[in-house]
């Protein structure tokens, strides 16, 4: 290795240890500036007590149930119908079409979230209004809807992937023996690609939780523990987005970084999970 | 041939999936058009300036668009300006250099960054700039500098993945042609490896354009507000098309505010579309070419 090669090898190596250096700034600088509350007891205070600062309580847990609640539910409503949506793409091809759905659901993920948003509020959120006649219809219902459109490209595009990943031999081997579709599907496909699968799914659950625009435009904003699906809810992003304090030293402030730290930990569990299932032998 | 029962099952079920996720993607995108299309216009973006003297900052516009697009360009121009040699260095050492294990724990930390919440980065670009405010400088505020910079830790991971994917999927052939020829590595890389795999890369930078072009979240933690006009260094506020949208959807007073709104909607829509399908065709175009045609290098 001559002088130039060393020194583009040691160049590159110092943009990847800087851009790796980001992930783990992200969450130093989090818990640097709400060191001073980091104790046990407060900690405890804060994952289990309601919110309101008047009163000296400054716990996320409606929050963090109103962060689950919309994640989950979005998945549960986004699930079959990306199901589905793979299904016609992998399996089922009619003629051309299969491939029509792809580019669609491709061309979704360009969608800017916040349009999502601007079409739940003055379509979705008078819709639900309507029919349910009841509350102004910001509801966790509004937002699991509008935000299982958002992942459903996640879960679709993750889905055929993994549908797709199956040798053709074997599929070749279970036609050759007169079996339908629905039994290759049953004993050939899925339980080779349920591995792909749950990737997508926590990687979706990981996008639905970590999505501001849509829960705070649409679910209302209501810091209460959810109990209803018609009732409102506030997402700890949009709880991150809305307690906008300026003041340095107040503990609003403090909480802003502590929801921060728990999303990052959230997500960044999402993400090894799904290591954990690359690793334990091929998909 | 008579199908059996489940299938039938099946393909109804793929059917009305299908169905339902193409209709309800209709009716988002029918409802915008529908409700925007007459906003689209010269006079949404330049109000009632005209467009030349509004484009040489003649005359400022208030009421148009012009400053909401502005600052958006300025976003994407300068993340892109900060996230792409850094993406680039940085996709090149995990696909050329790396051995196993650094490979994996430098992509375990780029998947990790680019699973966390946009507005977590804009909490990290917001705390940034409390920090430097408190102990450098009382004059740093959230400011496009500081949004910007939180743009490109966002697409950052993108833009690491799409080139170590792109140069790990040349063909060994290609590969090993040039260090045969006496070629140094970084000759390789840069004469061979890197002009070979420019459309995958290329196209992975304007999706991540796109990406800069639509986060919000990002940005209404430092430094986006509602007016601020065309942006006259980057350290001061700015407007963007993102955060007009949402600031009109929740504080709009009068309904030609509210048929602007629509109109900026559609717009962020077209842009964002726009990117995607210049990406998309970068990406096939430019790749047939490389491989049946010869390399100029």
């Amino acid at each position: 290795m001559d002088f130039q090669d060393r020194f583009f090898r040691s160049l590159f190596l110092g943009a990847s240890a800087l851009s790796a250096l980001v992930t783990v700034a992200v969450l130093c600088f989090m818990v640097l500036l709400c060191l001073p509350v980091l104790k046990l007891d407060f900690i405890r205070h804060v994952l289990t007590a309601p919110w309101s600062p008047g009163q000296g309580q400054f716990g996320i847990l409606p929050m963090m149930a109103g962060t689950i609640c919309i994640a989950f539910l979005s998945l549960v409503i986004s699930f079959p119908i990306s199901l589905g949506c793979s299904f016609f793409i992998e399996i089922l091809k009619p003629k051309g079409k299969g491939n029509l759905l792809k580019k669609l659901v491709q061309f979704m993920t360009a969608i800017p979230t916040v349009i999502y948003g601007f079409v739940g509020v003055f379509l979705l959120v008078p819709f639900i209004r309507e029919i349910f006649a009841y509350g102004s219809g910001m509801c966790i219902l509004s937002a699991s809807l509008m935000l299982g459109l958002l992942i459903s490209p996640t879960l679709i595009l993750f889905f055929s992937q993994s549908f797709s990943r199956v040798p053709q031999s074997y599929l070749n081997a279970v036609d050759a023996l007169g079996g339908t579709t629905w039994q290759k599907l049953y004993h050939v496909i899925l339980p080779h690609a349920w591995k792909g699968m749950l990737t997508g799914i926590v990687l979706a659950f990981g996008r639905a939780m970590g999505d501001t625009l849509i829960a705070l435009m649409i679910s209302g904003n209501a810091v209460v523990m959810p109990s209803s699906l018609l009732d409102s809810a506030r997402t700890l992003t949009a709880h991150i987005a809305l307690i906008f304090a300026a003041d340095f030293d107040s503990m609003e402030f403090k909480i802003l970084f502590i929801s921060g730290i728990v999303l990052y930990m959230m997500t960044s569990l999402g993400i090894l999970f799904t290591r954990g299932l690359d690793r334990k032998g091929p998909a | 041939m008579t199908k059996s029962f489940p299938d039938r099952l099946l393909s109804l079920f793929s059917w009305i999936c299908a169905m339902f996720l193409i209709s309800s993607v209709s009716i988002i995108l029918g409802f915008l058009i529908l409700k925007g299309y007459k906003a689209v216009n010269l006079e949404l973006i330049f109000s009632d300036v005209r467009p030349l003297d509004a484009l040489l900052l003649r005359q400022r516009v208030f009421g148009g668009l012009l400053p909401a697009m502005t600052g958006t360009v300025f976003l994407i121009v300068l993340s892109m300006a900060l996230a792409v040699p850094l993406g680039l260095a940085s996709g090149i050492f995990l696909s050329e250099y790396a051995s196993s294990k650094i490979k994996w724990i430098f992509s375990l930390t780029f998947d990790i960054l680019s699973g966390i919440p946009s507005i977590v980065v804009g909490l990290f670009g917001f705390s940034i700039t409390v920090f430097l405010h408190h102990y450098f400088n009382e004059r740093i505020f959230p400011c496009l500098l500081i949004s910007a910079l939180s743009l490109s830790f966002l697409v950052l991971p993108y833009i690491i993945r799409t080139t170590q994917i792109s140069l790990e999927s040349l063909p060994l052939s290609l590969r090993l042609t040039a260090p045969a020829l006496g070629a140094t590595k970084r000759q390789n890389i840069f004469f061979v490896l890197l002009p070979s795999s420019l459309s995958g890369i290329i196209s992975g930078i304007v999706l991540a354009m796109g990406r800069c072009a639509e986060d919000t979240a990002v940005i209404m933690l430092t430094g986006a507000v509602a007016t601020a006009g065309i942006p006259k260094s980057i350290f001061s506020g700015f407007e963007a098309l993102p955060f007009y949208i949402y600031y009109m959807a929740a504080e709009y007073s009068h309904p030609s505010e509210l048929r602007k709104a629509y109109g900026a909607a559609l717009l962020l829509l077209i842009i964002c579309s726009a990117l995607f399908i210049f990406s998309y065709w970068i990406k096939n175009t430019l790749k047939t070419k490389h491989f049946t045609g010869h390399n100029s290098l």
